[in-house]
């Protein structure tokens, strides 16, 4: 049952054969650890270390990890919030055409910004206190020259309409609305130069469930209106798994398996990604039977383990996973894997027969 | 029988907060039993007031809050002549907040452990300095044996290396290890009660999975009881085998943990169940268009509580002229399952 599943929403999530909208190559960022007066330099931190993939036009990419993974660097290197330290990101931008967006110089990355847009985790963080609803939301086209004037304050009604705020709200302050509307407007400020590619990094954790499905609604909802592409940070696996076309699976800088949502969740075929589905609290109080529990810490991206960088904590680990990095290998149609033991071992996913 | 297994009762507890604003109703009378050796899961939204209900019940509820009201029971096991089975009845409510009687429950009889492991623990003093310092002062003992009892305690919480861990400080350890330290801290004394307020909700998925397995593995061995507050209701269906749901102040629905997710009765309870997605039915049926069901609205201004039932602005079952007008009172739906909804009201009229 599954299987089947899993074939249709593949065919499904890869149907769209034409070039990807973004084609992430060999992405590195790593970030120099700087020690004493001279601030000399004694090692790398490997936040991002060599992540390839792609996303297609109008689909979402889940990018899932714990904590210091490095999915929200990947965002902001795409971005190009901060500089990569090697790589290349490649863009379909509307006007500049196909462009590699880590080695464009300032004033390009601000043409390509008007259709790359980011919504952020904190609702209260990202607002500037001291601007009204319409100075935000109309900040982008302000700066990106688009629009002016009347135009502006038109534009921004529509876009505060568009997600479920009223436009007479526009010159309040963001301390005036809860967190939920606050990320509305967040996503009216990165709608409002009508982008391609939006990169969402955590939009609903900091978020109450009920006004986190208000906002999954909404992404959905806009990303039907409008066209658009996501890639979605977010380290809850039931969100990701609920928005997401594909998903990758990310563990101390590298992507150790990638594959459409359906067999990330049902047939995992690394032993990370089974323990992170093993560790999901499912809302469902029937007791669990065998649920592989991690040992150890996440590995130190300063001092990574040999070989697979996973297998101090991997159960199946032999010999080969201490010595050799396992690379990033098709297992199966459009599911890739990086572990050694991919081909033979059969894990188990987080479906469970329903109540 | 039931006087047995109480440990401790909360009756009609209201905690306000006196603000320049106006008077924040966080507890609205809220009442609850906990059972000895159970696990009690409360489950709401941030400002439901299910944080205020258990600092209220250790009395240290922040100023400019204040317990205005109510009974927090609390059935104090003793052992007079080494005849077991006696129980003190205090009443928490009663007890001045800075007095001897409550220092002796808080930490000794009454333990928690918070969201934030870090700002739990005081970042310039050892991680065995902060354990044997309730050994300590309610056991008595002698400072070598409290340092014998804290590595004891770290081995007990899974711990490696206890001995070498108790001289670090906090910040030589992770996230999930100072989570660990905080559980051995609470549970230094044991217990009766373990109050732990979103104790993962600052941990990844696979330390959090840990966690768990650890509190019910204590909670085994231990035997004490568990006031588990958390917003997500995963946590919930893995930890507890009571829950009540608290909204604005009050508790709208109490019973077991399996009936709250296979027939829960409350339309917030039944609204919070559908506003998380269900990964079951995402992966087996995959639609792009699927939507979750949300509530609709948010929850109100606390500083102005809507008359009636506080979920009647957002409830898509609610009764014109009677939700909005009067307020509903708590109603035993079917055997061990309350309810606080006018939608069944008449079951208990009839």
């Amino acid at each position: 049952m599954p299987d089947q599943a899993s074939q249709t929403h593949t065919s499904a999530a890869v149907s769209s054969s034409t070039e990807p909208l973004l084609e992430v190559n060999a992405l590195k960022k790593h970030f120099p650890i700087q020690r004493g007066f001279l601030k000399r330099v004694v090692g790398q931190v490997k936040a991002v270390d060599d992540v390839s993939f792609n996303v297609n036009q109008g689909e979402t990419v889940g990018l899932v990890g714990e904590s210091g993974c490095g999915k929200t660097t990947t965002g902001r290197c795409i971005m190009r919030a901060i500089d990569p330290s090697s790589g290349e990101v490649w863009y379909q931008d509307p006007t500049l055409g196909r462009v590699d967006i880590a080695k464009l110089d300032n004033k390009e990355i601000r043409l390509v910004r008007r259709s790359i847009r980011m919504i952020f985790q904190d609702p209260y963080a990202s607002l500037n206190p001291r601007m009204t609803l319409q100075e935000i939301v109309g900040a982008p086209l302000r700066a990106m020259g688009l629009i002016r004037g009347r135009e502006i304050e038109d534009r921004v009604a529509e876009m505060l309409t568009l997600v479920g705020l009223r436009p007479e709200y526009m010159r309040r302050y963001p301390h005036a609305f809860s967190g939920g509307q606050r990320q509305r407007i967040g996503l009216a400020r990165a709608l409002a130069p009508s982008p391609k590619f939006v990169v969402c990094d955590e939009p609903v954790s900091a978020l109450d469930v009920s006004v986190q499905a208000q906002i999954l609604n909404l992404l959905k909802e806009m990303q039907e209106k409008m066209g658009l592409t996501y890639l979605f940070v977010a380290h809850d696996l039931s969100v990701v798994a609920h928005i997401s076309d594909r998903v990758a699976v990310m563990y101390v800088g590298k992507i150790v398996e990638l594959a459409s949502t359906a067999a990330i969740f049902s047939t995992p075929k690394h032993p990370y990604t089974e323990a992170l589905m093993s560790a999901i609290p499912l809302p469902d109080p029937r007791p669990r039977d065998k649920r592989v529990l991690l040992t150890g810490e996440v590995a130190n991206p300063a001092n990574p383990p040999s070989g697979c960088y996973f297998h101090p904590r991997c159960k199946y680990a032999k010999e080969i996973c201490t010595t050799t990095a396992p690379v990033l290998e098709e297992v199966a149609p459009a599911h890739y894997v990086r572990c050694h033991r991919a081909k033979e071992l059969t894990l188990t996913g987080a479906i469970r027969p329903s109540l | 029988m039931t006087e047995m297994d109480t440990l401790v009762e909360i009756k009609d507890l209201r905690t306000y907060f006196y603000l320049t604003e106006g008077v924040v109703h966080a507890v609205e009378g809220v009442d609850l039993t906990i059972r000895r050796g159970r696990t009690l899961g409360v489950v709401g939204e941030s400002g439901c007031g299910k944080s205020i209900t258990s600092l209220s019940l250790l009395q240290l509820v922040p100023a400019p809050g204040k317990i205005e009201g109510g009974q927090m029971l609390f059935y104090k096991p003793v052992e007079r002549n080494g005849s077991a089975g006696m129980i003190d009845v205090i009443d928490i409510a009663a007890l001045d907040p800075k007095g001897r009687e409550i220092r002796d429950i808080r930490g000794n009889h009454i333990s928690m452990v918070f969201q934030e492991p870090m700002t739990a623990m005081i970042p310039v003093r050892t991680i065995g300095q902060q354990i044997t310092e309730s050994i300590i002062l309610h056991q008595g003992v002698s400072k070598r044996e409290a340092r014998e009892q804290a590595i004891d305690m770290l081995a007990r919480v899974k711990m490696s290396r206890p001995e070498r861990v108790i001289d670090d400080y906090p910040f030589q350890l992770s996230g999930g290890m100072r989570q660990r330290a905080v559980i051995a801290m609470a549970l230094s004394c044991r217990p009766s009660l373990l109050i732990a307020d979103e104790p993962t909700t600052a941990l990844d998925v696979t330390t959090e999975a840990q966690i768990l397995d650890l509190m019910r593995s204590l909670q085994n061995d231990f035997g004490m009881a568990i006031l588990y507050i958390t917003h997500n209701l995963g946590v919930v269906a893995e930890m507890a085998q009571d829950v009540v749901v608290m909204y604005m102040g009050k508790v709208v629905e109490e019973t077991d943990v399996k009936t709250i997710f296979l027939n829960p009765l409350h339309p917030y309870t039944r609204g919070l169940l559908s506003s998380i997605p269900q990964l079951n039915e995402t992966i087996t049926q995959p639609n792009r268009s699927r939507r979750l069901q949300a509530i609709k609205g948010m929850v109100p201004d606390p500083y102005s509580r809507p008359k009636g039932c506080p979920f009647a602005p957002r409830c898509p079952h609610v009764i014109p002229d009677l939700c909005d007008q009067v307020e509903p009172l708590n109603v035993q739906a079917e055997p061990g399952h309350f309810v606080r909804c006018h939608l069944y009201s008449d079951i208990t009229s009839s």
